[in-house]
């Protein structure tokens, strides 16, 4: 499928979303709430087929933080990066970890590192953090560190 | 923290191993529930040499951040330098001389085989032979020799800069290499014949770990792991970047899905990495090593991600970019991660002596896992 032909499929399918231009791949917006429905669709849909996730994080844009999902189908061989907002506080959306495994570990990690809570996940733990981390998040950056030195 | 050893009410017991475990490789940490022999769950708990590479990076230059790759996967160092570059390359849209672009890639693929050679030492280890590990070690010694000439290091090269290579090679570099094509051709049949063919270890391999495709894509599982699985994604191939698409090699595939297969596709792909060698040593174009660009760097406000294939799958870099010198927000998409979150689905249900055949067959390097 041409790329042309990939953003009329998806906004056929979901008239909410919007495109962002000038990215490497097709890149859409959606809303937190529509994002996991969404998710299966793409995973699901024969003419999409996105099977693979090969990266998830998370950016802090100091007014609001972004989940950023970039999708490959292993089936067609076209990439999709779905861009989700979400609030600075309390940062919540629903876990993908039940359409793509490998969201597990990927979730966990940005839980840790930029704190945004991922529902329904199925072990929203530290991962890579030590124990009494909890509620301080590295990779904000507004972190500060009074000790260790994490900016040069 | 979890105790040394503790039972559960329902007859479980919960043992670590690690993280200062020979089996691991690194400071890795398992904590496994297991019933008799068999294992019920296998979770890792990460970290122990988190540097928060991503962050450190934030406050680097773009001729800087590179230097800090090397130390992840520090056995394809060379790879993850390119990746970098080509991100940065990407960005400022510059070509590259053909020279440097034949050496990067020869590079690469002499890191690929150095990397698989210790892999195959340290996994005959895992499972009980000490001797291979020498006879491994024996053409890496000689390829880690190359690197130190033209590179001046043997494990974090940080060659690769921004529109090229460092420094041109070496003159000895193009003798230095085929003196070492010939070194492993001749010596490649003792690897079959110590440990490929040895009924020991296809006992020990065959059949454990088993991961299906549709897991392997599922789980994010990339490289050799993946491809052992029968599912094809090489990125040379599917995405191709430098001059792979000229390249000619064969992408290794093995249906089987278990330890073995996943050792058959490593111990096959260092034959192919040497063919890509082969067509190239001799063929490296005259010219610059290294194109013209300013001394301070920066890259248009953006998003930029590319992605190689490393020994141990499909690494990614993603650059957000604000228009600055240093990036906004760097993400490495690590293949060891991605790979280690199916050991629990690979391993339940398998005897505890069986995790460490599974875990060798990863391909596990730390620092790459927890970046």
């Amino acid at each position: 499928m041409t790329i042309e032909a990939l953003k009329e499929k998806i906004t056929a399918l979901f008239p909410a979303v919007t495109f962002e231009e000038g990215g490497q791949w097709p890149t859409v917006l959606v809303e937190p709430t529509d994002w996991h429905r969404m998710a299966g669709i793409l995973r699901q849909n024969d003419a999409l087929y996105f099977d693979y996730l090969f990266c998830l994080t998370c950016i802090d844009w100091k007014t609001h933080l972004t989940m950023v999902y970039h999708l490959d189908s292993t089936k067609y061989r076209h990439n999709l990066v779905v861009k989700v907002n979400l609030l600075k506080m309390n940062p919540a959306v629903e876990t993908v970890s039940d359409i793509w495994q490998t969201a597990n570990f990927h979730e966990r990690e940005v839980y840790e590192m930029f704190g945004v809570n991922f529902l329904h996940h199925p072990d929203l733990r530290l991962l890579i953090l030590p124990d009494g981390w909890e509620g301080k998040h590295p990779l904000l950056k507004d972190f500060e560190d009074p000790i260790n030195m994490i900016k040069l | 923290m979890v105790e040394e050893i503790a039972s559960t009410a329902d007859g479980n017991i919960i043992l670590n191993l690690g993280p200062q475990h020979p089996a691991t490789h690194g400071v890795l940490h398992l904590v496994i529930t297991i019933n008799g022999e068999t294992i019920q769950k296998v979770e890792p708990h990460l970290g122990y040499i988190h540097r928060s590479i991503e962050k450190m990076c934030e406050s680097l230059t773009y001729r800087q951040f590179i230097y800090v790759t090397s130390r992840m996967d520090y056995l394809s160092s060379h790879i993850n330098n390119h990746a970098c570059a080509l991100c940065v390359e990407k960005g400022l849209q510059i070509e590259i001389p053909s020279r440097s672009q034949v050496i990067r890639v020869l590079m690469d693929e002499l890191t690929r085989i150095a990397s698989h050679e210790l892999w195959w030492g340290a996994m005959a280890m895992d499972l009980g032979a000490f001797t291979p590990f020498f006879h491994a070690f024996r053409e890496r010694e000689a390829i880690n020799d190359i690197m130190e000439e033209t590179c001046g290091a043997r494990l974090t090269m940080n060659y690769m800069v921004p529109g090229g290579v460092m420094q041109d090679i070496h003159p000895n570099f193009q003798r230095r290499v085929k003196e070492f094509i010939t070194l492993f051709k001749s010596k490649v049949s003792e690897y079959n014949e110590l440990v490929t063919g040895n009924i020991i270890f296809q006992n020990r391999m065959k059949g454990v770990g088993n991961l299906s495709a549709a897991d392997a894509i599922s789980f994010g599982c990339t490289g050799p792991t993946a491809r052992g699985s029968g599912v094809s994604c090489d990125i040379r191939k599917l995405y191709p970047y430098e001059i792979y698409e000229k390249l000619d090699f064969e992408e290794i595939l093995e249906s089987d899905g278990d330890s073995f297969a996943r050792y058959m596709v490593r111990v096959r792909e260092m034959s192919q990495s040497i063919s890509i060698i082969e067509q190239l040593i001799d063929n490296i174009p005259e010219g610059d090593f290294q194109a013209k660009t300013k001394a301070v760097l920066k890259l248009p406000k953006g998003e930029f991600y590319q992605r190689v294939e490393t020994a141990r799958g499909d690494f990614g870099v993603y650059i957000v970019s604000e228009g600055g010198t240093t990036p906004y927000r760097i993400k490495y998409r690590s293949p060891g991660f991605s790979n280690l979150s199916a050991l629990d689905h690979m391993a339940r249900g398998s005897k505890l002596g069986d995790l460490v055949a599974m875990m060798g067959t990863l391909d596990l390097v730390i620092p790459d896992i927890d970046r």
